[in-house]
């Protein structure tokens, strides 16, 4: 299990946690599976998301592999000027 | 194909010189095409009708004069732009700010457009059109819009916790640890609240495009964009286009800074040139680019650090409340993130307030949201610095991040580079310069993202040998010569054999905006990965030609070779000659690439400003200035070290002299260059740079974005330069001679 940390205005879309417990080995696993767990971050995942595993940014790329002990935070897409 | 784009510490004979940009002699010469500069036989000339409200009600509009006018073509409204936007709340907002629908928003808000023969025609039909206002309360300040009370200008947008209506549109929150336990383990604690007025990026070029859609509803847009496959899918979406039926080229551009990501006029001279069956030609008045384009946020910011007597930040917090001009986005949150990113702080969070006020929609500008939170929270570190007695510089370099550090938004930071910029400026010979009565100096530094995205290339090799490259991420800073020199690079010819270009919509798979700084960090990974596909064709061709496996060619410095037994004796085949011999051996050779470039890596910078002021005038004078940022790795220094004095000008402009004033009424009071002063050359010290190369671990060249970092710094630079001068702590930007002047008497009150 994956502990995933979130960040902003995403903890309110499991609840107000900061952490959640995910199942997956990939980032599309990750997305699908917590997209199941708590269908309201879905929202979130439409307008924009990034996954950061062990302090790298991911935006679009989900086949990224993720490690059992990875470090991994949910963040707000970004914009950049 | 996949391929690793690890960073492999290669060895450069190309990436790295000065050359030539391809585009630099058109653009000195004036041929170069720009968003005004296209033409098509029939053209109109396309208007636009805006409010002269800050807030109101349109009771009624009344086309019928202007449509009998002889010379005009078409009239839009909202009334012929249906809402095909569904759920996409995104969307909808940009329809709307794209054209009012029932209120006008904001003083600018266009309300109608016309197209007409010539530019009198549309000017006079323009004054033809009858609209019946009832005006409606108003705010445009963002604490007043937070206070109870205040007029709500969106009923959708709701307060989290009561569910009433409320003009806060998002909060966010970063951080971790405890910092009230933070606060209980200072020494010394400095709270102080900070303000910056809205600025605009300033770009020389206004809006401009030409559209032209035929009767079978399929159309072109030349346009000056940063990002013409975003605009394509927009301008498609609003109108109800197939994307690939809508063909988008962009121009030359003359700025953006981020501006130039989001569409304003586009999407109704499309409807425009639909409606009169004629192409129909836009240009923005610099008026209508201030009024109604997208400048970055008016912000109000509290900062609390408290640190040790050695040194140590124990705990700090930041309240950042952002205008979003009349619709929701997340500016705040962006600055929420930011905010505390260049220290490794144990206890820190930031709340930022995303708010809606009646300006023009907000739009990115370079690091948007950055300079404002580096504004006070620079400031602030310079307080506590003073107070603990401990230099400025060395506070930072005390408290810095560095690798394994967790960034305040979340995130463990791999290699980075605020240590070595703070160890840069720290030994810098301007540090050591004497000042002079009136002068001071400031030092700060900032963080950026920096992000890659969707990017594909084309590779092309000529029936000569020449090197044709086809981008789809616009040329905003330089990025054309870049990437020739990677191509160059890797192929192992010269730069002077590559020829790139950035190709329309339909000649490339989807490419994101160049935003993020992510143009050279992209695209060159692509053009690395497309030439080593055209590098594995032209060693297919040589084998074919050698009749030996493919295995025994290898592409070394321009030619292929071949190697292992039998071989040694074989003459190279150059580029040249293997594209000479193409019709024989296949065909045509290219590479192509398409790839998500993720981690970009992110950016620092550490500045240093002297300044002088004149303490009967007020007038501030920046006399040496001083950039010191990691770049990865310079493809083009000149172009990084232009990124960076550019970065620094805009800076310049928005510390001391820019900023949207507006009335009692809501409206804006200063739409035009002579009211709004960007910085010119004679403002402008030369700007020292000092180019860091820690390489991204994420490319193969080591390559970070370097285009906004530069922006980061400047207000809190200048802010404690300004400070140190007149021995006042400046806290609202810009500090125009007014507010220095105002901060001193004050002082002495």
């Amino acid at each position: 299990m994956l502990s995933v940390s979130l960040t902003g205005a995403l903890r309110s879309a499991v609840g107000g946690a900061e952490c959640v417990q995910i199942q997956a080995s990939s980032i599309r696993e990750l997305i699908s599976n917590l997209s199941d767990q708590y269908p309201n971050i879905r929202q979130h995942i439409d307008t924009g998301i990034a996954v950061a595993i062990d302090g790298k940014i991911y935006r679009d790329n989900w086949d990224v592999e993720i490690s059992a002990d990875a470090e991994v935070f949910l963040l707000p897409r970004i914009q950049g000027g | 194909m996949g391929h690793d784009s690890t960073y492999t510490n290669q060895k450069f004979k190309v990436v790295g010189t000065r050359v030539n940009r391809p585009d630099g002699v058109d653009k000195v010469t004036g041929r170069a095409k720009y968003g005004a500069d296209a033409y098509a036989p029939g053209q109109l000339v396309g208007l636009f009708l805006r409010s002269p409200h800050a807030h109101a009600k349109i009771k009624k509009i009344d086309v019928s004069k202007a449509e009998k006018l002889d010379g005009v073509k078409a009239i839009i409204t909202s009334a012929d732009l249906p809402d095909l936007t569904g759920d996409d709340r995104d969307l909808t907002d940009i329809l709307e700010n794209c054209m009012a629908r029932g209120r006008a928003l904001y003083d600018g808000h266009a309300v109608a457009a016309v197209a007409a023969i010539d530019m009198q025609t549309a000017k006079k039909a323009l004054k033809l059109i009858k609209i019946s206002y009832q005006k409606l309360p108003h705010v445009t300040d963002v604490d007043q819009a937070m206070e109870p009370g205040a007029p709500i200008i969106h009923d959708f947008v709701r307060d989290r916790k009561t569910g009433k209506p409320s003009n806060v549109c998002k909060i966010s929150q970063f951080g971790h640890g405890d910092v009230e336990a933070g606060f209980a383990e200072a020494d010394v604690i400095i709270e102080k609240t900070f303000k910056t007025e809205q600025t605009h990026q300033g770009y020389i070029e206004p809006h401009a495009c030409l559209a032209n859609i035929s009767s079978d509803n399929t159309g072109e847009l030349w346009v000056t964009t940063q990002g013409h496959f975003g605009f394509r899918s927009t301008c498609a979406e609003l109108l109800g286009m197939d994307v690939a039926k809508l063909k988008v080229t962009s121009s030359e551009i003359g700025g953006g800074f981020g501006g130039k990501t989001h569409v304003w006029i586009e999407p109704i001279a499309l409807a425009l040139s639909r409606k009169a069956n004629r192409p129909v030609k836009v240009v923005m008045s610099r008026d209508e680019v201030f009024r109604a384009s997208g400048p970055t946020s008016a912000t109000s910011i509290d900062v609390k650090i408290g640190a040790k007597k050695d040194g140590t930040i124990t705990g700090a917090t930041a309240d950042l409340r952002y205008t979003n001009g009349a619709f929701p986005g997340f500016w705040a949150m962006l600055g929420s993130m930011i905010s505390f990113a260049c220290y490794d702080i144990k206890h820190v969070k930031s709340i930022g307030y995303d708010v809606i006020v009646n300006r023009p929609k907000v739009a990115a500008y370079r690091a948007p949201s950055a300079p404002m939170p580096a504004f006070a929270i620079e400031s602030v570190m310079d307080l506590i610095a003073a107070e603990l007695k401990m230099k400025p510089i060395e506070l930072r370099i005390k408290n810095a991040a560095k690798e394994g550090t967790r960034a305040s938004y979340g995130p463990t930071y791999g290699p980075i580079g605020i240590g070595p910029t703070l160890d840069a400026a720290k030994n810098h010979p301007h540090m050591r310069a004497r000042l002079k009565k009136n002068q001071g100096r400031g030092v700060a530094c900032g963080f950026w993202f920096n992000f890659g995205g969707q990017t594909c290339v084309d590779l092309n090799i000529g029936i000569d040998g020449s090197v044709n490259l086809i981008v789809g991420t616009v040329d905003v800073g330089g990025s054309r010569a870049s990437l020739a020199l990677i191509a160059a690079e890797e192929l192992g010819i010269p730069y002077e054999q590559v020829r790139a270009n950035v190709g329309d919509t339909a000649s490339l798979g989807h490419n994101d905006m160049t935003d993020g700084s992510r143009g050279t960090f992209s695209s060159g990974m692509a053009t690395i990965f497309a030439a080593r596909n055209a590098i594995t064709v032209l060693r297919e061709r040589a084998a074919k030609t050698w009749d030996i496996p493919l295995e025994s060619v290898i592409w070394k410095e321009g030619a292929a070779r071949a190697t292992g037994k039998g071989n040694s004796n074989r003459p190279p085949l150059s580029l040249k000659e293997l594209a000479a011999s193409a019709p024989n051996t296949g065909g045509p050779i290219a590479g192509h690439n398409e790839v998500v470039a993720d981690n970009a890596g992110v950016s620092f910078a550490s500045h240093i400003c002297d300044v002088e002021v004149d303490p009967e005038t007020g007038v501030t004078k920046v006399i040496r200035y001083t950039v010191i940022q990691d770049a990865g790795k310079a493809v083009h220094p000149d172009y990084v070290e232009g990124q960076l004095q550019g970065g620094a000008a805009q800076g310049i402009g928005w510390a001391l002299n820019e900023e949207y004033v507006y009335g009692d009424d809501g409206c804006l009071q200063n739409p035009g260059f002579l009211d709004y002063r960007i910085p010119v050359c004679s403002d402008l010290p030369f700007i020292d740079t000092q180019i860091l190369e820690i390489p991204n671990p994420d490319h193969p060249y080591g390559i970070r974005g370097v285009g906004e970092t530069s922006i980061v710094p400047p207000l809190a630079a200048i802010g404690n330069a300004v400070s140190n001068a007149v021995g006042v702590r400046m806290n609202h930007t810009p500090m125009s001679p007014i507010r220095i002047l105002k901060a001193i008497e004050d002082s002495k009150a």
